[in-house]
This record gives structure tokens, sequence and C-alpha cells, in this order.
């Protein structure tokens, strides 16, 4: 299979649209006929990246690349950026504000949902520039 | 492990949406508001109970392959998470009772099911 990229912008307005491009992605997945534990690493761990773009960043850009062996996504924005990653990757530390805790996030628990459901994880940061994480699922 | 309309049934839940989909099969449930505890602690086979009822629980149902929504408490979803609800055949049910009853119910029934068999 000829590796398969996927692109799409995320909105950072809106919160209940959300989650639209692992929406995508998953039933892309689905479609090219992954096992079910694939697609929901896949849809749990970039759900989680697609999420903290929209809260924490004003959106940005999602990407899927897909192929037999591997599956790689990667999520980059032009946001506030990340000052102390590993701070930001223990469980529980969260800057989410109020009214974004109102609507069940803000727990904390998103980056390391990610590093827990995927086989790679790294986060670039740049405080004032920008994040970009880069995730590996393997098949 | 029992059918999601088998289930609702036999609770005594009532349908917002999904009444006519194919169900999958319930094994237990996670009861949480926190979307991202549910996203890393959902279980395979797990109805969600929670008395959020914004369109992101039904993502996070979506994300994380959960069987049914279940709000507890007589909470109502709101018109946003209906849609996201029909669009991606999400089956979303109504408990009148609080979390921890309605976490009792469906483990007096799944137990039930469980020792007929
Ligand atoms: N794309 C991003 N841009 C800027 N900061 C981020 C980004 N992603 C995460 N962070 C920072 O890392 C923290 C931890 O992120 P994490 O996803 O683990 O938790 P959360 O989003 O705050 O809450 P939860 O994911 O449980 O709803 C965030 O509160 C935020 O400070
Ligand atoms: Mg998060």
């Amino acid at each position: 299979m000829e590796p398969i990229v996927l692109n799409y912008q995320v909105d950072g307005e809106d919160f209940s649209t959300a989650g639209e491009a692992s929406s995508a992605v998953k039933k892309a997945l689905k479609q090219l006929g992954f096992s079910p534990d694939v697609i929901r690493r896949v849809a749990i761990a970039m759900y989680e990246g697609e999420i903290n773009m929209v809260i924490h960043a004003d959106g940005g850009e999602a990407t899927a690349e897909i192929s037999q062996e591997e599956i790689r996504i990667i999520l980059a924005d032009r946001g506030p950026g990340i000052k102390d990653i590993d701070l930001a990757m223990q469980e529980g530390y969260s800057t989410a504000p109020e009214e974004v805790r109102n609507l069940g996030f803000g727990a904390g628990m998103g980056l390391p949902n990610i590093k827990k459901y995927s086989d790679e994880l790294k986060i670039e940061s740049t405080p004032g520039v920008g994040t970009t994480l880069r995730i590996l699922i393997r098949t | 492990m029992m059918n999601v309309h088998d289930l609702a049934a036999a609770c005594g839940f009532t349908y917002y949406n999904g009444e006519t989909l194919n169900g999958g099969a319930v094994g237990g449930a996670y009861c949480c508001d926190l979307l991202s505890w549910v996203i890393g602690r959902a279980g395979d086979g797990d109805a969600l109970v929670t008395v959020m009822s914004n369109p992101n629980v039904i993502a996070v149902a979506v994300m994380a392959d959960l069987p049914c929504v279940i709000l507890s408490e007589g909470v109502k979803p709101d018109d946003k998470a209906m849609e996201k609800a029909k669009d991606n055949d999400v089956i979303v049910l109504s408990s009148p009772w609080t979390t921890y009853e309605t976490a009792v119910k469906i483990n007096g029934v799944l137990k039930a099911a469980g020792d007929r068999e």
C-alpha cells in the first residue's frame, strides 16, 4: 500500500465541532481495514492532540500519514507553546481556563493519554512560536 | 456482556438517540464527567455514565468506541450534542437516577444476565 497522507485545518473557535479531523481519520482507517485496536489508539491519541490545539492554541494543522506498518500523526500549531514539557506531561497538570473545565476538559490527562496509547510521542515547542506533536502508532 | 438495547430496557433507561441503531455489547460502566479520564480509562464495552451533555461527550464516545452514553440525573443533551449523536450513530440514553444509582442498576442487570448464562 502506498502511504496515504490526510491533512486538515483545525478550527480554534468552535468547541462543539472539535474532533472532526480525528473523526475523519478514524473513518479512513476503518475503510482501509485496520484493526479496531489500532483505530482506537489512533483516534484517542489524535483527538487529545486535536482538542489541545483547539483549547490551548487557537487551532492548527493536523496531518495523518498512513502506511501498512505505522501511522504517524503530526499536530502543528502557532499557539503560545509549552514552557515546561515535562511538567505538561504530568497527570493532573493543566492550565485550561474555567469555561473549558466546565465542558469536561482540563483534567490534565490529555498528554499522558497520548503517551499511553502511542508507541512514540515527540513534542517540540517554543514559547511564543508554537507546538508540534509527532505521534507514532505501529499497526 | 449484554446488548445495549436489552440493557436499556432492563434498567428502564429511555432514548434520546439511537433506538433503531444496531447496539454494541455492554460489559460494564465508566462513571466520570472529566473527558480525558473517560478517554484514558474507560474500558472496552463500558457504557459512559455522565451528567455532561455537550457535543464533546459524544465525540469522546466515538473516539473511544464506547457502546453508549447514559445521561444520569435526567440531564438532557444540548442541541449540538443531539446533532453530533445523530451524525455519528451514537446511542444516547436517559436515566432519571443519580450516577451512582445508575451504575448500581447496570451492575445488577449485567450480573443477573451473567448468572442466567
Ligand atoms: N498545543 C498546545 N499548546 C500550548 N499548550 C499546550 C498544548 N497542549 C498542551 N498544552 C499545555 O499542557 C497542559 C497539559 O495538557 P493535557 O492535554 O495533558 O491537559 P489539559 O488539556 O489541560 O486537560 P485534559 O486534556 O485532561 O482535558 C495544558 O494544560 C497546557 O498548559
Ligand atoms: Mg488536553
